[in-house]
């Protein structure tokens, strides 16, 4: 959208205006720079969006303007104006009146961000009521409803006597949008406000955001790690690294033509932009004619795809290395009266050596066929295959060696690795499980892992908490091919990543299937990450399958209306881009 | 909620009689003769032991003395002691007694606990904080009977505040100074349970997004976190509840407090199986009650706490 477009736009002084900006974190190291000399402006109603990775210092930024660091953390120098007031120099108690009242919040993780012990009608009561937006306990109640029904929650007079809990996490987060929003503030601070929702969700609630900062001409200071998301919804674009700034402007222009190599490296890593132009270009994947800038280190998305696709495509007919039959899951729920079909007559089958993802939404279904294909489960109905095996009556050492060809990774780098063994032991425990060589020859193959996910051999003596989250997924993969299995189950195992991290899991991955022959079952919500990994797709939908078919199909031609929607929830959608 | 709360009690009675079992075999397996010893150096008639065995059911075996003692239980008997009362008077006279110094105790452990262990956390690393975590430590350190004596000599013999013995009959202001002894130790954890618990929540998400808000601290502090941090804090006191019935036989003691810890203690060494047994039967019951109540307030605390029919 251009200036002109825009009437709430005046040329005078930015509204917000962060110059020079330094904090600082006291730790027994002495004080640890998170953001050294960042600046950024932003006018009345215009939306600007800081874009980086985990530790670059975006939200330090974004908790600085409110005073609101966590720990440690001090403003060590620069300013921080807003109408002209430096913010930086107010008392606690001219930030209070700053805050909620003239600038909104709205925090990354719904399901942390409201008190569990108090109702969802009394956490916006006690907004409303702290900004002096309405006086009587009936007036603020009015206004309450009022405000939970702009964000998106219709039945929100008779949900205001109900608790956090008892609500899902999109509805939660449209409380959180709309306690930000309840006082009309100049300005809203929306840290990473949807990287813990479903896709669609995530749309959804952004689409609304967008409609009301901009009815009641409010600023939005956007923060998140997805490039992609933050050129869809913001008009300009603020590139953080290492605590500074490295690239501002027009988000189009930065997209288009990215000058910083952090920010190029950026553009080639975000999964949603790589699909999107995958897809923008008509030939298919292997025909795609697509150099990516030297500068990138190799990291770059589409050309592992374009890779992937070349391989796949040379190698010859092969047989079915998972065969997955009518398979069902019922739970049992206490108390109620009907159960609950977790899984619902699911059938696919898997190639040996290619990749299939099963997308759906949290809730889907995809996350328990996973368990039941490594037996963590047992289905009620149907048949799981394992190179032609049926694996229900297995016991025992037949249920030890089906699962040492068959090895899961999951999401969390941080719950999925125990603390108090080193890397090493962490690594060669499956070799000891399965009573696999000895002492040396153990030792010998856990090295051989880690330079196999491109890990140090000095990083077998450490611990866990030393990694980074990206490290730590590394170890996770080493483990998962400790006893070399022919089929690895990935359950979102690279949704926790930043995106550069994640792309070079993903190249990693890639990679070892080529070299390795490994077949993946890639669990994932995230569509977009799907088109630069996998062959075929599943797409689930309350426990059922609603669309099968090769990753090009789904893409070219979905035909379900839920796949669709998937889809469009992409983002980037509306954005030209330079392939 | 009804469903729930029946369900807890008719789960209370298997671990009745389980308890009691328990504590009555372990009572019969005491080494030593109760009967014998209560002739102290003299030399026993076997005629009146023969009588006294008799009159006690010593003579049968273990499982039908079992079943007679609880056959008199639920008929309101809970037998007789070696001196000849029924246990149910002893149980009228020391219950009271104990359950008073018990609930003075809980009362100065959780008001001050809570207080001092709020605002260590809130001022976490500054001099109070210091000062209270090295009281407490001091407090957790010292045996409860050091305590005990220097009070009892601080504030009984040399500054005369209080009386050094409690005895048959005393007001309730007497048992004032045994109570602050006995909820010395609870008290120190309790500042250490509410402060570690206020830091944790000071740190939450909600709290940050409560600031954002545009809240003050003079709401903040009582609203969203004092009432998180306390469900671990009510844990703690429920079992204290219960120690602080029980275990307070040294205090007793040293304060001559005729409750039940002291009571209790007599009859152990004595052998008196039915006493011992009556006393922890009912101990058992109070320590199923006072659980019960403190779910009962989980839920009032936290609303994700629900009872399942």
């Amino acid at each position: 959208m251009s200036s002109v477009s825009n009437p709430r736009r005046d040329a005078g002084a930015p509204l917000l205006e962060i110059k020079n900006l330094q904090v600082g974190f006291q730790t027994q190291n002495g004080t640890v720079q998170a953001v050294r000399g960042a600046s950024l402006s932003l006018r009345a109603g215009e939306t600007l969006a800081i874009v980086g990775e985990s530790g670059s210092g975006k939200s330090t930024t974004a908790h600085a303007i409110i005073n609101l660091l966590p720990g440690s953390g001090r403003i060590t120098g620069g300013e921080i104006l807003f109408e002209g007031r430096d913010l930086a120099k107010l008392s606690q108690k001219e930030m209070e009146d700053v805050r909620g009242k003239l600038i909104g919040f709205v925090p990354q993780d719904p399901m942390s961000n409201l008190n569990p012990v108090w109702s969802i009608g009394f956490q916006v009561e006690e907004a409303i009521k702290a900004n002096g937006i309405a006086t009587g306990k009936r007036e603020i109640k009015k206004h309450a409803i009022e405000v939970l029904k702009e964000a998106g929650l219709g039945d929100a007079d008779k949900r205001l006597r109900q608790f956090p809990h008892q609500f899902s996490g999109g509805m939660r987060q449209r409380v959180l949008i709309g306690m930000g929003l309840s006082s009309r503030p100049k300005l809203l601070i929306a840290d990473e406000p949807t990287s813990a929702l479903d896709v669609t969700v995530q749309r959804t609630i952004l689409d609304n955001l967008d409609k009301l900062t901009r009815e009641i001409g409010t600023a939005l200071l956007f923060i998140t790690h997805d490039l992609g998301l933050a050129a869809e919804r913001a008009e300009h674009l603020v590139v953080m690294y290492k605590g500074q700034v490295v690239e501002s402007g027009p988000s189009r222009e930065i997209l288009q033509n990215p000058l910083h190599p952090y920010t190029q490296r950026l553009v080639a890593a975000a999964p949603s932009l790589a699909s999107r132009r995958i897809q923008s270009s008509s030939h298919s994947l292997g025909d795609l004619d697509y150099s990516a800038p030297r500068s990138v280190e190799g990291l770059d998305l589409i050309a592992a795809a374009e890779h992937r696709a070349e391989l796949q495509a040379e190698a010859p007919q092969r047989e079915d290395s998972i065969v997955v039959e009518n398979l069902t899951k019922v739970y049992k729920i206490r108390g109620a009266k009907g159960d609950f079909k977790a899984v619902d007559d699911v059938s696919f089958a898997i190639e040996r050596g290619t990749t299939t993802a099963l997308v759906g939404e949290s809730g889907s279904g995809k996350s328990t066929v996973a368990k039941m294909l490594l037996r963590l489960e047992d289905a009620t109905d149907g048949k799981i295959l394992i190179n032609g095996t049926d694996t229900a009556p297995l016991r025992g050492k037949e249920l030890l060696a089906l699962r040492r060809r068959m090895q899961p990774v999951f999401q969390d780098p941080y719950g999925s690795l125990d603390p108090l063994r080193n890397i090493g032991n962490t690594i060669g425990e499956p070799l000891v499980t399965h009573n696999i060589g000895d002492r040396t020859s153990r030792r010998e193959r856990v090295l051989e892992l880690l330079e196999q996910v491109s890990l140090p051999a000095t990083l077998s003596t450490r611990y866990p908490n030393e990694l980074s989250g990206g490290q730590r997924q590394r170890v996770a993969i080493a483990r998962a091919l400790a006893l070399k299995p022919d089929i690895v189950i990935l359950d979102e195992a690279v949704s926790a990543l930043d995106v550069l991290v994640q792309a070079q899991i993903l190249q990693l991955l890639s990679d070892l299937q080529g070299e390795l022959g490994l077949t993946y079952l890639f669990i994932t919500h995230d569509l977009a990450v799907v088109r630069v990994i996998a062959d075929n797709v599943c797409v689930m939908q309350r426990g059922r399958i609603v669309e099968k078919a090769s990753t090009d199909e789904v893409f070219d031609r979905p035909q379900m209306e839920y796949t669709k929607e998937l889809l469009n929830a992409i983002p980037g959608a509306g954005i030209a881009l330079g392939v | 909620m009804a469903g729930y709360i029946l369900r807890r009690l008719l789960q209370a009675i298997p671990v009745f009689i389980g308890t009691t079992f328990l504590i009555y075999f372990m009572v019969f397996a005491l080494p030593g003769d109760p009967i014998i010893a209560l002739f102290g150096d003299k030399t026993p008639n076997p005629a009146v032991v023969a009588q006294l065995r008799a009159q006690y059911h010593l003579d049968q075996p273990f499982v039908v003395q079992y079943l007679i003692y609880m056959g008199g239980i639920f008929r309101g008997d809970f037998g007789i002691s070696f001196s000849g009362q029924p246990v149910t008077e002893i149980l009228a006279r020391t219950f009271p007694v104990t359950l008073r110094l018990a609930v003075i105790a809980l009362l100065i452990e959780t008001i001050a606990g809570i207080l001092v262990g709020m605002v260590a956390g809130l001022r976490k690393g500054k001099l109070f904080d210091g000062t209270t975590l090295a009281i407490s430590l001091i407090l957790i350190s010292l045996p409860v009977f050091v305590i005990a004596f220097v009070a009892q000599f601080v504030f009984g013999v040399q500054l005369g505040w209080a009386r050094t013995t409690v005895g048959e009959g005393a007001p309730t202001i007497d048992l004032i100074l045994p109570a602050i002894v006995l909820a010395s130790i609870s008290f120190a954890q309790i500042v250490r349970l509410t402060r570690s618990s206020v830091i944790e929540t000071s740190s939450l998400d909600f709290v940050r997004t409560a600031y954002s808000k545009g809240l003050g601290r003079g709401r903040i502090i009582p609203v969203h976190i004092l009432r998180n941090s306390l469900i671990p804090v009510v844990t703690y006191l429920a079992t204290d509840f219960g120690v602080l019935l029980v275990g307070a036989t040294v205090t007793e003691g040293i304060f001559n407090v005729p409750g039940v810890g002291n009571t209790l203690y007599q009859a152990i060494i004595r052998g008196e199986g039915p006493t011992v047994v009556s006393f922890v039967t009912v101990m058992v019951l109070i320590y199923l009650l006072v659980n019960l109540a403190v779910d009962l307030l989980y839920g009032l605390l936290d609303p994700r706490i629900r009872y399942v029919k």
